[in-house]
């Protein structure tokens, strides 16, 4: 017997939810094989030295939706998680003004008292709906989705502890959660707030990802969908891993590793064996094949069904499925190694504001506007964004003295008219650079080295279908049920012993690795759909 | 943490730098290492309370009454200018968002107090009311001067006639030449008063009620004596014996002014209230919860302190934690409140008690943790206020 006879199963991507689904196969005694193709793990959870010295988090850059079940069970603390809080989000204004929610609630209100004595009260009683909101949407995150369609005895049980889940909710919150299921963030918000940039800052959490407008119905609940990360308890928190969210990857593949599972890097899968319908094993770049009685997916639902697979191998309306899930791109990354700290013309200086998230959202239309460019085909001119500055909450990511800064840009679309090329990146480059130097106008001359990610480059070099952060739009039309497609919501494919565990199914991108745990749990369970 | 704008006078006295945030604001907790001096000081002379980090609302307008008499309990029409009425308001289901006291400075003007901000509460149930709310918690210091000589501290700065100003009553005085508000409220269960003014003026007022007091024995006070009083005095504290609806995650959370023994605020002949409905219905059947005071029984205190080797220790200071109580089929209420009254030498608490367990003179226990045990001492359902004296409204 070769080697590959070894082992029981297949993953195939050592991103965070593929090393998930690894470690709690192997948690059950399965002797597992992940297979990454870059040469470290992580996938979009990745820290890379790109310039000497500077630690950057090249793609996902904040933690907050992981699910705290994983980190207890696999015992991450252990294996070197640390998350650092992120405790306040700066809003510079372009007039000069700022707006700044801060961990402390007196301080907050204080802060949007000042913008609007209503909505310093209004912004207390939406904390409290969306502390409710998440409470009654918080068990779908860690439940495997039922099929509304079948009759399985297994569905139907599903389907009526949801059932009575919501009905527990009582008439106002239920009817509250349909809004936030239908609405867009900025109708939304419009209800609540009538301070602008307060509103277009919570809006931001609304289409971060999505190839939508803060005006686009169904924003409301990707909203939502940022409210349910929770640390220690505590809903709504975001966090920064030590060492950058490759620290997450790694911890996990720590975890992985001491239960016996065996990861090979620079290691890329051409394509899933399949003999009588059934995954048998995997077909290397390079010609060499491995032989396993259950293949897994951590790649996005495009890429795995429609490059890995033979076609020939799945019904048709299956295939028909996943070329309609929509997974286009919509946000690119600049990461900046800078020589000072930049300093806010609104609030001068280094301070607790630079500590926490930094959002360019000064209003609504905004925000609306950097999606009209996005909608015709151009990267944003003034672009939202979501900056950290890694280096003030772990020194380790900068040499002393000196900083990372990580910006999150939205909206870069994948399909820019003209394609992305060298000199398109650079030009999106200057525009998020220009955009913020409005705000910190030294923020020029102190950078010494500069990352720009395109949806593009998240294609090529992180295999993300239309570079999309999620695997996958997180709208509702592919959330829950129809997560990647109707019917196969439950991690199983249509090919038997091939299954998909990475963010293209339930619940869906982030750090979460919801996905992951859930894929491994329904695979030890067994069986057929 | 901002200080108030009493805080140039109140951080130089806080020895103790004992300080607690309230509303936003520093607030001290004590000004003595140790409280006792500063409780007393309420009971038999005079303690000085900065209650600036109450919110303050103006409310003003020809609708004013109209809108008042909608939003609170009780019977705004009742209250002629110059009263000043305690009262709660509820939510659509009749429980309670917040308490507080509402003076009648004119015919279209209103003072409000409350724990927690109202504004947009206030705003929602104005729809087409001629009435305006304005802000004033910031612009207004407050300061609570309570104890038996506190009428003697104000009337010898003022030629205006203290005496005239009867229990829940509101007047426009100079108080050693600064313009203030005087009313006879408190948070103590004693003669007191609570005098508002100008942030700018609050620094002079200070200095002209310590000036004044000196010779009647006045002692800054902070918030760890005040609490021993207010439950002497069996008034409820927002947040701590009740959870505002607000803030509550539970339906099961929320109280209404009934189950909080305050149906005396609830005028149901009232035509329309927010709450109304749910609260004439609960009127008819009962509540089925009631907040009530509690006796703890010294001997049984004394049995189970004795049962670990000790003799009774009693809490030095209020208490704010849930605590069980038990009846005979096990725990009907909880205590949310408590302390050892130095004054009546008996321990009591505030407790929400279910049906039966409530009705007074009712045997119950609570715990009491003795050297790490959790026991069981017993206790009465009394009448509140535990304290009362004739001077508070003579």
């Amino acid at each position: 017997m070769g080697r590959e006879a070894a082992y029981d199963a297949i993953v195939i991507g050592g991103g965070h939810n593929g090393l998930t689904t690894a470690a709690y196969l192997a948690r059950a005694g399965r002797n597992v094989l992940v297979l990454e193709r870059r040469h470290l793990v992580g996938g979009s959870t990745v820290t890379e030295e790109v310039f000497p010295g500077f630690k950057f988090s090249v793609l996902s850059y904040v933690v907050s939706l992981l699910r705290p079940e994983i980190i207890r069970e696999l015992e991450l603390p252990r294996h070197g998680l640390e998350i650092l809080p992120l405790e306040s989000t700066f809003t510079p204004l372009p007039n000069g003004d700022q707006l700044t929610r801060w961990a402390d609630h007196d301080q907050t209100r204080r802060e949007i008292y000042r913008h609007s004595p209503l909505d310093a009260d209004a912004y207390d009683r939406f904390g409290q709906l969306m502390y409710r909101m998440a409470l009654a949407v918080k068990p779908i995150l860690s439940m495997v989705p039922p099929d509304p369609t079948s009759l399985s005895r297994k569905d139907l049980r599903g389907l009526l502890s949801l059932g009575k889940h919501f009905r527990d909710l009582g008439e106002a919150d239920f009817f509250m959660l349909y809004k936030l299921m239908t609405m867009s963030s900025a109708d939304f918000l419009d209800e609540w707030f009538e301070t602008d940039p307060l509103k277009a800052t919570m809006s931001a959490s609304g289409i971060i990802g999505t190839f939508l407008g803060p005006r686009s119905p169904g924003t409301a609940y990707v909203q939502l969908h940022h409210y349910m990360g929770e640390i220690d308890g505590a809903f709504r928190a975001w966090g920064f891993a030590r060492g950058g969210t490759g620290a997450v990857a790694d911890s996990i593949a720590s975890a992985a590793r001491e239960l016996g599972v065996t990861i090979r890097n620079d290691t890329a899968v051409e394509q899933v064996i399949v003999r009588g319908g059934r995954a048998v094993g995997v077909a290397l770049e390079g010609g060499e094949e491995v032989r396993a009685p259950t293949v897994i997916s951590g790649l996005d639902p495009r890429r795995t069904f429609l490059h890995l697979v033979d076609e020939g191998d799945l019904p048709p309306d299956f295939v028909q499925s996943i070329r309609r899930y929509r997974s286009v791109g919509s946000s690119g990354k600049v990461n900046l190694a800078l020589g000072e700290l930049p300093n806010f013309t609104s609030l001068p200086g280094d301070g607790d504001h630079l500590r926490g998230a930094i959002s360019i959202s000064p209003s609504q239309d905004y925000l609306e506007r950097a999606y009209d460019d996005a909608k015709y085909g151009e990267f944003s001119r003034h672009p939202y964004m979501d900056v950290i500055i890694p280096s003030l909450i772990d020194p380790g990511m900068a040499p002393p003295g000196k900083h990372v800064m990580s910006c999150f840009v939205q909206y870069a679309p994948y399909k820019l008219n003209g394609g992305w090329n060298d000199e398109r990146r650079e030009a999106f480059g200057d525009a998020v650079i220009d955009t913020l130097s409005e705000y910190a106008p030294n923020l020029k001359s102190a950078i010494i080295h500069r990352q720009v990610v395109t949806p593009q480059d998240m294609e090529d070099e992180f295999g993300l279908t239309g570079g999309n952060i999620f695997h996958g739009e997180l709208s509702l039309q592919q959330l829950f049920f129809l997560r990647p497609a109707p019917r196969w919501a439950n991690y199983r494919t249509p090919i038997r012993d091939f299954y998909l565990c990475g963010s293209g199914a339930h619940p869906g991108g982030g750090i979460c690795g919801g996905p992951g745990r859930l894929a491994a749990l329904e695979i030890l369970k067994g069986g057929a759909r | 943490m901002p200080g108030t704008p009493l805080h140039e006078r109140t951080s130089a006295l806080c020895r103790a730098s004992n300080w607690r945030r309230w509303g936003g604001f520093l607030a001290a907790g004590s000004y003595d290492l140790y409280h006792d001096r500063e409780y007393w000081a309420i009971r038999n002379a005079a303690g000085l309370i900065d209650v600036s980090p109450l919110y303050k609302y103006l409310i003003r307008g020809p609708d004013a009454v109209r809108f008042l008499d909608r939003l609170v309990t009780r019977n705004v029409r009742k209250c002629a200018v110059g009263r000043v009425m305690y009262t709660p308001w509820c939510d659509g289901d009749g429980k309670v968002i917040d308490d507080g006291t509402l003076a009648r400075l004119d015919e279209g003007v209103f003072r409000l107090t409350s724990a927690d901000p109202s504004l947009l509460w206030f705003h929602d149930n104005a729809a087409g009311m001629d009435v305006s709310f304005e802000d004033v918690s910031e612009r207004t210091a407050a300061l609570a001067l309570q104890g038996p000589n506190a009428r003697k501290i104000l009337q010898a700065l003022t030629s205006a006639d203290m005496d005239g100003l009867r229990f829940f009553g509101v007047m426009d005085v100079d108080l050693a030449g600064i313009p203030v508000s005087v009313s006879r409220t408190g948070y103590t269960g004693d003669l007191g008063y609570e005098v508002w003014v100008d942030a700018a003026q609050a620094i002079p007022l200070w200095d002209a009620l310590m000036e004044s007091g000196r010779s009647y024995g006045i002692v800054p006070t902070g918030l760890m004596a005040l609490d021993m009083a207010r439950i002497e005095a069996g008034l409820v504290l927002v947040t701590v014996d009740y959870v505002p609806t607000h803030q509550a995650l539970l339906e099961s959370q929320k109280s209404t002014p009934l189950e909080l023994g305050l149906a005396w605020t609830v005028d149901l002949d009232k035509e329309h209230f927010v709450g109304r409905d749910a609260l004439a219905r609960q009127a008819e059947t009962g509540p089925e919860w009631r907040l009530r005071g509690l006796e703890i029984d010294w001997v049984s205190l004394e049995q189970a302190y004795g049962s670990a080797g000790l003799p009774p220790m009693v809490p030095s200071s209020a208490w704010r934690t849930s605590v069980p109580v038990y009846g005979g089929r096990g725990q009907v209420g909880y205590a949310t409140s408590g302390c050892w009254s130095p004054l009546l030498k008996k321990y009591i608490a505030l407790a929400h008690l279910e049906g039966t367990a409530g009705v007074l003179g009712t045997s119950l226990e609570m715990e009491v943790t003795v050297e790490h045990q959790r026991l069981r001492a017993a206790a009465t359902v009394v009448e509140t206020p535990f304290f009362d004296p004739p001077r508070k409204r003579g």
